[in-house]
């Protein structure tokens, strides 16, 4: 074993330029594929933890009848044990509760429909940041009784900061619902949608406007980030029992899911391509190797060497080719990486624009996951085993004396 | 004693046109001890001759005995091995393993056969030794002339403790010096250790050092005579 080990290296640099060559092809090849990959999970992830910080989080709990039919009667009142729960799990970071339901809000002439949502002010700051998106007036004070409103409802209704809001709808289990409240600030969200219809109130004032004591839609539960999701869902589906239901952010937002791995899916092709040309290359480098040595394996074998064991060396001067290029590759990439994920690259223009206006903030970010440098080795090795084949076909079906003709 | 019978030898090789008889009907024994030179003209079937003999290719009829086991009742991994332990060879050119010196090709076989390192070491050393090149020990084929050559190859052959060496022509690619050194060494070899040598040539300096001449032609025994 060890001395084919040895017999392998030494010929892998009997031809130094080739092999060169051809090491430096897989090099580019995990070079390449690293940055890609770790800039498409790095735009994914920024992309998921936006989105999951903008309203939903990573998690939720909620009632397990309400997410097919979000009424205020499949609300869940949110226990302390709940609560404890959440905490015990060691990613969870934040916990908040929230009570959504619809109400008619008007102005002295107009009325237009709008989705409530009672909020904890201080912990519901701390996961979606709520206060950012206040454009006049001001956040919630503990206990208001305000509300806040979406832009486009305040332009609609003819309503400023200091006015009075009229709501009226059903409350829990149809009581009628109906109640007048100042407006605290105006809310100017990236989405348009939600300008026209959000009107937050402080979470007690909400349920006392819609009868539901204690009541709540959703507990909301933050982790870190997307890599501490697996761990915490895991152990929160393990003690989260019926009548409640855990559920994740790919679970709440299944198109987000979707275009990540549709997305993820190109970079696939694109680097199954890359690594094909690549392969193709190795080939023909390992086909030369045999080629030009058929006289001296046909010595070999007729001295007493079985031919598994010239395969054996065979298998390890091509896998050898893989491996150098990709530590080369890693050489080169695991610092480049470490880099742009310390230091992400500042987007300008009207990207950056778009992003800034969506309440993005406009930096390219790159992914550290240990998968952008494993599968590259997976993927590297998986190739050079398919181009061995070859030269371990090659030997075992060697013809002695044709071979010592060569 | 002998140690090699051959019976009935048949080599046909289907040409496209023409089928080559290379070996066409041989009958002969070798015994222990002996210095034998095959010779004939280019094309009179030594290299079939010997291929068959060594257990590197196989005859279309005919048997070949080396102490009792017959050769060609072996097959993949077990003939491999009978080589290994059995045969020593020596070919025309290009014999060593580029990539090792001198001392690992003749410990290549060794290891091969699973001998200790303590063992493998004292042989190298003084097989090469023996064969004069007992100050390139560490120096690559490519650093070795074609005469060197030859003789690490010699040393590698003896390295294994083989009952014979076949040698194909071992001498058609060195000058008269080197030749002369070359068999030399084997002759000594032969006389002071007893070890079999069964070379081909068509070298008539070559083949006038042997003891024992088989001349052949057209893949027949011409002639057998013992000097
Ligand atoms: N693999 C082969 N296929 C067909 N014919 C062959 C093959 N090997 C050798 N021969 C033929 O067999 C005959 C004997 O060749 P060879 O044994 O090499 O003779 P020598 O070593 O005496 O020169 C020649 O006619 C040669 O062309
Ligand atoms: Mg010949």
């Amino acid at each position: 074993m060890k001395s084919n080990i040895l017999l392998a290296w030494r010929n892998l640099w009997r031809n130094k330029r080739r092999t060169l060559i051809t090491v430096a092809s897989v090099f580019f090849g995990v070079l390449l594929s690293t940055l890609m990959t770790s800039m498409q999970e790095g735009s994914y992830s920024s992309m998921i933890d936006n989105i999951v910080k903008f309203y939903s989080g990573y998690i939720q709990i909620q009632h397990e009848a309400y997410w097919d039919n979000k009424t205020i009667n499949n609300t869940m009142t949110p226990t302390g044990e709940l609560f404890e729960l959440a905490s015990s799990v060691r990613e969870v970071t934040h916990t908040t509760t929230r009570l959504e339901s619809f109400a008619l809000a008007s102005s002295e002439t107009l009325t237009r429909g709008s989705l409530v949502i009672g909020i904890d002010p201080d912990k519901e700051n701390k996961i979606t940041e709520l206060t950012k998106w206040v454009i006049d007036g001001t956040y919630f004070r503990p206990g208001d009784d305000g509300v806040l409103i979406g832009s486009e409802l305040a332009r609609y209704l003819k309503i400023e900061v200091g006015d009075t809001l009229v709501m009226i709808g059903a409350g829990y289990h149809g009581v009628s619902a109906a109640g007048k409240y100042p407006v605290r600030g105006i809310l100017k969200f990236p989405n348009p949608e939600l300008n026209k219809q959000t009107v937050y109130m402080e979470l007690s004032n909400c349920q006392n406007f819609f009868s539901a004591e204690n009541l709540v839609s959703s507990m909301i539960i933050m982790v870190d980030d997307q890599y501490d999701l697996k761990p915490a869902m895991k152990e929160l589906k393990a003690q989260v029992k019926s009548p409640y239901t855990v559920m994740s952010w790919d679970e709440m937002h299944p198109e987000l899911l979707q275009m990540v791995e549709g997305d993820r899916a190109g970079g696939t092709v694109i680097k199954a391509i890359l690594y094909i040309l690549i392969g193709f290359g190795i080939f023909g480098t390992v086909m030369m190797m045999v080629a030009e040595r058929t006289r001296e394996m046909g010595v070999m074998v007729a001295i007493g060497m079985q031919k598994i064991k010239l395969a054996g060396i065979l298998f390890f001067e091509t896998v050898f080719i893989g491996l150098i290029g990709v530590l080369a590759g890693f050489a080169g990439s695991i610092p480049l990486i470490t880099w742009f994920y310390t230091n992400p690259v500042k987007l300008s223009g009207n990207v950056a624009d778009t992003m800034i206006e969506m309440g993005l903030d406009p930096y390219m970010y790159f992914s550290w996951l240990p998968s952008v440098f494993y599968n590259q080795v997976i993927t590297v090795f998986v190739m050079t085993a398919i181009v061995a084949i070859y030269p371990l076909f090659m030997a075992v079906r060697l013809k002695v004396h044709l071979a010592l003709r060569a | 004693m002998s140690i090699i019978k051959i019976n009935n030898l048949f080599k046909i090789y289907d040409g496209s046109q023409i089928e080559v008889k290379a070996v066409n009907g041989v009958d002969i024994t070798f015994e222990e001890g002996e210095f034998t030179a095959i010779v004939g003209p280019s094309g009179s079937g030594k290299t079939t001759f010997l291929n068959l003999l060594g257990g590197l290719d196989r005859p279309t009829s005919g048997d070949v005995i080396v102490d009792n086991v017959n050769v060609w009742g072996l097959s993949g991994r077990k003939l491999i091995d009978f080589r290994l332990h059995n045969i020593g060879f020596v070919f025309q050119a290009y014999n060593l393993i580029p990539v090792l010196t001198a001392k690992e090709n003749v410990e290549f076989i060794m290891e091969l056969q699973g001998r200790s390192k303590q063992e493998r070491f004292e042989r190298t050393k003084s097989l090469l030794e023996a064969v004069g090149l007992g100050d390139r020990l560490d120096s690559r084929p490519n650093k070795l002339s074609g005469g060197q050559q030859q003789r690490v190859a010699v040393a590698r052959a003896l390295a294994s403790k083989p009952k014979f060496i076949l040698a194909d022509e071992p001498t058609a690619n060195l000058d008269s010096r080197s030749t002369e050194t070359l068999l030399d060494i084997m002759e000594t070899l032969n006389r002071e250790e007893n070890i079999t040598f069964i070379f081909s040539t068509h070298d008539a300096r070559v083949m006038n050092k042997a003891r024992r001449i088989v001349t052949m032609e057209d893949g027949k025994i011409l002639s057998d005579v013992h000097v």
